[in-house]
């Protein structure tokens, strides 16, 4: 075998484990609806609704359901971004969550103290939500790049801080009647549009898309074409080799996180004024940082595959009640998120099972080669 | 702050202790062995599901059905523990992405489950958990009777039982001695004839156990039924009890009384003349914070289990 039909079959490979790990988890998702005595074919005409509005099994379309699922997916095409960004520098981001809320927190404080015409305002909010979200994973990019302390139990330690500073802010600083929200955002600070809610027949689809799209090129642009992202990736490979080649090995750490925890604090921004339109105190984490751990691992931590794994796994979630009406818990969606995340952490177990395959087809190959030849012998 | 204030805070900071204890305890077991597992939290809420299902189930047959419900919590934190071991040890799986599945596996396993038997986002409420007890004579001793004895949960007994038997199984066994080299050098053990990978199970399985109890005991004394917020994030603060006890028992043991301590704070802060002008987030920040110092503090001595974390490669040296 030489070297380039190698390399093409390890490629071929690397795309292949997540695609068989999505087909496994579908698999053991329908066993668990069935055995807990439900028809699995309900909750895939519910998946089929939630992707493309029609309804196969009893006929109709919905475009509402393709808007829900942009909603769903584009904050967990952002913090997948977050997530998988970091790991292209060799840093495990659990802290999406978290530099998310930030993202949100600031996004609330510019939209209510700030007084501003519409496209002066919106761009200054979502700058705003990705500034607080950097500034956020900047804390466990200095710690790591400084102290060399690992990043996962710090970004998990601040998520729930965040968490508790967010409530905080918005019950005492901000103000709330109720102890759950703030006053309403002016409409000037709104991504929501009237025209893109009745085009998608009420569904909450807003102009956040365009800031997810924009990220998404971003993040191709800055890792693929950039001496700057190189560099980034040079670390990721292996720290001491870039450090010996010259290049700033701490520096290159924090900036990691920097531009990881944009993305999520991006997102804060869009769930906030585009989703809602208040700042909001959580009873818990929301688990978008979760989520955004497998469309990263999912996505293989590349922009396409990232934007690919947001959209199946916002169905998942925007499917839900489509489920849940057709008698399937809608939980069932979090059980097959976290089978596939699980299956892609197997990946040895899968490349062991194509190694099988292919090892039998290539010994069929082989026989009815032979065979090929002992009859043209004849 | 009266005497008075400190006597009535005691009992329910140790509630709030016990399953911190429980659960930090377990996840000294699998890093010792040199398995990371973030996932405390995600089996303690399948240990919780476990504990108050079954709880629910056999009230009305016997009066013991709390205690099975803990056993049963054990057992559901086992099982399902086996998922991360056979993901980070037989198949090299990332031991923190294992994790993270398990953690968001057990959000969705345990309310799917209650849909399927209680038709609802949770289980049905239980009449009574586990029950407050009073030790007979001790309770007379002074200052320590009413503090340590009277009107106490018996789970924090378990709690105190498990930190000794971590303490002796660990540190002063074979088997403790054997666990704790694959948590730092797996090769130079595996020279020694000492099986890695049945040592790593164990490491692993006996996490699962405690976690399971440690989520049983909670949803058992501290709520009246398991919701997907039952545990809300005291796996994560296990977590920070066991950097934050540098990995031993008697740390985590004072770790989870200190942060136990900082929950039942934040209730009691508007009596406290000092502490009423402090907000109420500040004390449930506090664990979280407190280990990140600690973390920077602890940096560049070796104080965690060296290897954890790290996937055991039989041709490295």
């Amino acid at each position: 075998m030489t070297m380039a039909k190698k390399d093409k079959d390890g490629k071929g490979r690397k795309v292949l484990i997540p695609l068989v790990a999505v087909a496994l988890g579908f698999v053991l998702g329908s066993i668990v609806v069935a055995i807990t005595g439900k028809n699995p074919l309900l909750m895939f005409n519910a998946i089929i609704q939630g992707i493309t509005g029609i309804n196969i099994g009893r006929g109709g379309f919905n475009p509402r359901h393709i808007g829900e699922l942009v909603i769903q997916a584009m904050p967990i095409i952002l913090t997948g971004l977050c997530v998988g960004f970091a790991f292209r520098t060799g840093l495990f981001n659990i802290g999406a969550e978290g530099q998310l809320m930030m993202g949100s927190l600031a996004a609330t404080a510019v939209a209510l103290t700030v007084k501003a015409p519409g496209f002066v305002h919106v761009p200054l909010i979502l700058l705003s939500g990705m500034g607080a979200g950097a500034a956020w994973g900047a804390i466990p990019g200095y710690l790591k790049a400084r102290f060399n302390v690992h990043e996962v139990v710090v970004t998990i330690m601040l998520n729930y801080t965040a968490l508790h500073l967010n409530n905080w802010t918005i019950l005492n600083v901000f103000g709330s009647v109720d102890r759950v929200k703030t006053a309403e955002f002016p409409a000037s600070a709104l991504l929501k549009d009237p025209w893109l809610a009745s085009f998608t027949n009420g569904s909450r689809l807003n102009w956040g898309f365009v800031p997810v799209i924009l990220a998404v090129l971003a993040f191709w642009f800055i890792l693929e074409k950039t001496p700057f992202g190189f560099s980034l990736r040079a670390v990721g490979f292996n720290k001491d080799a870039a450090k010996y080649a010259g290049m700033k090995v701490n520096r290159n750490i924090v900036l990691s996180m920097v531009i990881a925890g944009a993305f999520a604090g991006l997102a804060g921004a869009i769930i906030t004024t585009g989703t809602f339109s208040f700042g909001r105190a959580l009873p818990a984490a929301e688990g978008y940082g979760f989520d955004g751990i497998a469309v990263a691992l999912v996505g293989m931590n590349h922009a396409p595959g990232i934007l690919l794994a947001g959209l199946l796994f916002g169905v998942l979630k925007s499917a839900g009640p489509l489920m849940q009406s057709a008698g399937i818990p809608r939980e069932i969606g979090g059980i097959i998120q976290a089978s596939i995340v699980m299956f892609v952490a197997m990946k040895l177990g899968i490349e062991r099972i194509l190694d099988l395959v292919k090892g039998k087809r290539a010994g069929k190959a082989a026989l009815a080669a032979a065979e090929d030849g002992a009859e043209a012998g004849v | 702050m009266s005497i008075g204030l400190i006597l009535e805070m005691f009992p329910i900071a140790l509630m709030f202790a016990a399953p911190l204890i429980m659960a930090a305890l377990g996840g000294l077991f699998t890093e010792r062995s040199g398995v990371t597992n973030i996932a405390l939290e995600g089996i303690m809420m399948v240990g919780a599901f476990a504990g108050a299902s079954v709880t629910v189930v056999l009230e009305p047959v016997t009066p013991l059905a709390p205690w099975l419900g803990l056993l049963s919590g054990v057992a559901a934190g086992m099982l399902f523990s086996l998922l991360h071991a056979f993901a980070s040890i037989n198949l090299k799986a990332d031991q923190v992405i294992s994790g993270t599945a398990l953690n968001i596996l057990a959000g969705g396993l345990t309310v799917y489950l209650c849909q399927i038997l209680f038709n609802q986002q949770r289980t049905r409420a239980f009449s009574s958990g586990i029950r407050k007890m009073t030790v007979p004579l001790l309770e007379k001793i002074p200052v320590i009777g009413p503090i340590l004895f009277r009107e106490i949960y018996p789970t924090f007994y378990v709690a105190m039982a498990l930190v000794v038997l971590t303490w002796f199984v660990v540190w002063k066994t074979p088997f403790g001695l054997r666990l704790r080299s694959c948590g730092e050098h797996p090769q130079a053990s595996a020279s020694m004839g000492i099986n890695v990978y049945a040592m790593r199970y164990a490491g692993v399985i006996i996490s699962g156990a405690l976690a399971g109890l440690a989520g049983a005991t909670m949803v058992l004394t501290q709520d009246i039924q398991y919701t997907v917020t039952s545990i809300h994030g005291a796996g994560f603060i296990a977590l920070a009890s066991l950097v934050f006890g540098k990995w031993n028992p008697w740390g985590v043991l004072g770790a989870g009384l200190f942060f136990g301590f900082a929950q039942i704070l934040s209730y009691y802060a508007k009596d406290i003349t000092f502490l009423a002008a402090l907000p109420q987030e500040m004390f449930y920040m506090l664990p979280y914070v407190l280990t990140i110092v600690a973390l920077v503090v602890f940096a560049g001595k070796t104080v965690g289990p060296k290897a954890a974390g790290e996937i055991y490669d039989q041709g490295k040296r």
